[in-house]
């Protein structure tokens, strides 16, 4: 919608619906109501920013002396409690988990984009699972992980166990950015696609998974976010031992758990408050990556 | 003939993917239950939900997560109590009353609040509000208060997200209705269009109670994890979450079993909090 200026502008500025400061502070004075408003979702506001530079501010400042070269030492001790063998697990424990979890989300999606006819039973079943696996918190994954992955299936405390566990609690996640960056493909393109007499299955995967790639793309970073930060479904899926593990049945700590380790054991608070500033750094990074590719998805 | 096998092929391969979140679901609700139902049999309905002391080491065991119940909801009250009036504020602020440059700064500001672990939160409660709260208001510090503020700054973010997206769904031409009657700008907003985003907003405290209830980490950094009756906010209290990660390492028998239990019914409230969601979701659309 183009704005009409020419009949509204004086000298230049634009004048309808702008007021003066004094005009509006009169209007203020007349109504303190409204000022009082204004004033409760202004601090309000204030308020949520000031905490987040607060908490930001409490971690880096007390991490970041910390940040030593012995913390990043190849071999975990508990002089060193070296921070790098849980960099790796984590390293692994967010490729493995998307390793499963991305084919079996962005296949779903494709099912209940591509495939499945409007109004489709399984269709309305699958939306109901994925938003109650969304909603279910990650204690009661880690619970779930605990009885199938680690006791009923033998794996033990385990990368492995961790890993399926984590695929499970970020599918949601996928499925949904998947399926939403799907539908905003123009069918257009879909149209033109068999209109040149090709087939459904390279339709979907020569034209609409690639229009689509920036939408899943910022899906799978979310999830990342996820993974990295996740604490309570690991303790007791994936365990809590310090050395970078050997094989998928080995137990290993990620960041998140490493950081709750050495906060619970209360020697090293230093070294706590370094994990965390990593934390921080990898969530401003993966947040930053996902804006940048949600202004190109806005751009096209 | 190779092609159209190929087609029907891949089209039963993602189905096969797409079922997989209901097996994953299923697989969930049976492994919970068929683990954690028995023990409440054995430990007896009401003993187990209504029983207001948990003492798994004593002779003869006692097994009531009535405490933990009680905790729960407390902490998580609290929680609504001092993140919904600043979240809400700071959607409608972000929705209607923020000019454009200071959005392109907030908007990044609640995303990396939503980004933050939960471990993060929990570390930063326990060195710092905890400290905090015993010399204002004496106690040891872990309480109910310190834990209903930590969970209270978790659930802005949700809070926040979903309200905003609720108000900004409403027909501009109610907003300018409203000031064609002469109203003004925040009377517009908190009579006009505030009403009319209500199952939106009401949908974003739903969730951010799912967030507050489901907790885990944060929470028992700070909340003091007593598992008795809480008596006042001051003082600790220990949620369903919490008793299961403290104890699940060592417990056996029974007691573990209690322990899944515990999970079952912390599932079965997360269960009705999504129905409840859904329910004001699709009241939206």
């Amino acid at each position: 919608m183009k704005k009409h200026t020419s009949s509204t502008t004086l000298n230049g500025k634009d004048f309808i619906n702008k007021t003066t400061f004094r005009e509006r502070s009169k209007a203020y004075t007349r109504r303190p109501a409204s000022f009082v408003i204004l004033l409760l979702v202004s601090l309000s506001t204030l308020l949520t920013v000031v905490v987040l530079g607060f908490i930001l501010f409490h971690i880096l400042s007390n991490g970041l002396p910390y940040l030593k070269s012995s913390l990043f030492a190849l071999n975990y001790n508990s002089e060193n409690v070296s921070l790098f063998p849980s960099i790796i697990t984590t390293l692994y424990m967010t490729a493995l988990a998307l390793l499963v979890s991305t084919p079996l989300g962005i296949f779903c999606s494709i099912y209940l984009v591509e495939y499945a006819k409007r109004g489709n039973k399984v269709v309305e079943l699958i939306r109901l699972a994925t938003e109650t696996l969304a909603g279910i918190p990650s204690i009661v994954y880690g619970l779930f992980g605990l009885l199938f992955f680690v006791t009923a299936l033998h794996w033990g405390y385990s990368l492995m166990a961790g890993t399926f566990t984590l695929a499970i609690m970020i599918l949601p996640l996928i499925i949904r950015s998947t399926e939403e960056a799907l539908k905003s493909v123009p069918e257009t393109y879909r149209e033109a696609s068999f209109g040149l007499g090709t087939g459904k299955l390279r339709t979907v995967f020569k034209i609409a998974l690639p229009a689509a790639a920036p939408g899943i793309l910022a899906g799978v970073i979310l999830a990342i976010g996820r993974i990295v930060g996740e604490t309570a479904a690991l303790i007791y899926t994936s365990g809590t031992v310090a050395q970078i593990p050997g094989s998928l049945l080995d137990s290993g700590r990620t960041m998140a758990i490493h950081m709750y380790a050495l906060s619970s054991e209360g020697l090293h608070t230093g070294q706590a408050y370094a994990t965390g500033v990593v934390l921080l750094i990898v969530v401003l990074i993966l947040n930053t990556v996902s804006s940048i590719i949600a202004k190109k998805i806005a751009k096209v | 003939m190779k092609n159209s096998l190929q087609e029907k092929g891949m089209e039963i391969v993602f189905l096969v993917a797409a079922v997989a979140s209901i097996l994953a679901v299923l697989l969930i609700c049976f492994f919970l239950f068929v683990n954690g139902i028995p023990a409440i049999g054995k430990i007896g309905f009401l003993n187990f939900l209504a029983g207001i002391k948990w003492a798994p080491s004593d002779i003869p065991p006692s097994y009531g997560i009535l405490p933990m119940i009680l905790g729960s909801i407390y902490i998580t009250a609290g929680a609504i109590a001092f993140g919904v009036p600043v979240g809400l504020f700071t959607a409608i602020f972000m929705a209607r009353f923020c000019p454009k440059g200071l959005y392109k700064l907030l908007k990044p500001v609640i995303e990396l609040l939503a980004g933050i672990p939960s471990i993060v939160y929990g570390f930063f409660g326990l060195m710092l509000m905890v400290p905090l709260t015993r010399q204002i208001f004496g106690g040891n510090g872990n309480s109910i208060l310190t834990a209903s503020i930590l969970l209270g700054i978790m659930i802005l973010p949700t809070v926040i997200g979903l309200s905003e997206a609720a108000l900004r769904a409403v027909p501009q031409s109610y907003y300018e209705g409203a000031l064609a009657l002469g109203a003004t700008h925040e009377r517009a907003v908190m009579k006009v269009l505030a009403p009319a985003a209500k199952s939106g907003i009401l949908a974003a405290i739903v969730l951010g109670i799912g967030r507050a209830i489901g907790e885990t980490m944060a929470v028992i950094m700070v909340a003091g994890n007593q598992a008795r009756i809480p008596d006042s906010i001051i003082n600790g209290a220990r949620t369903m979450t919490a008793n299961i990660i403290i104890e699940m390492g060592y417990a056996a028998d029974l007691h573990r079993e209690a322990l899944i239990a515990t999970g079952v019914v912390l599932f079965i409230f997360i269960l009705l909090i999504n129905l409840i969601f859904s329910v004001l979701k699709r009241r939206m659309a």
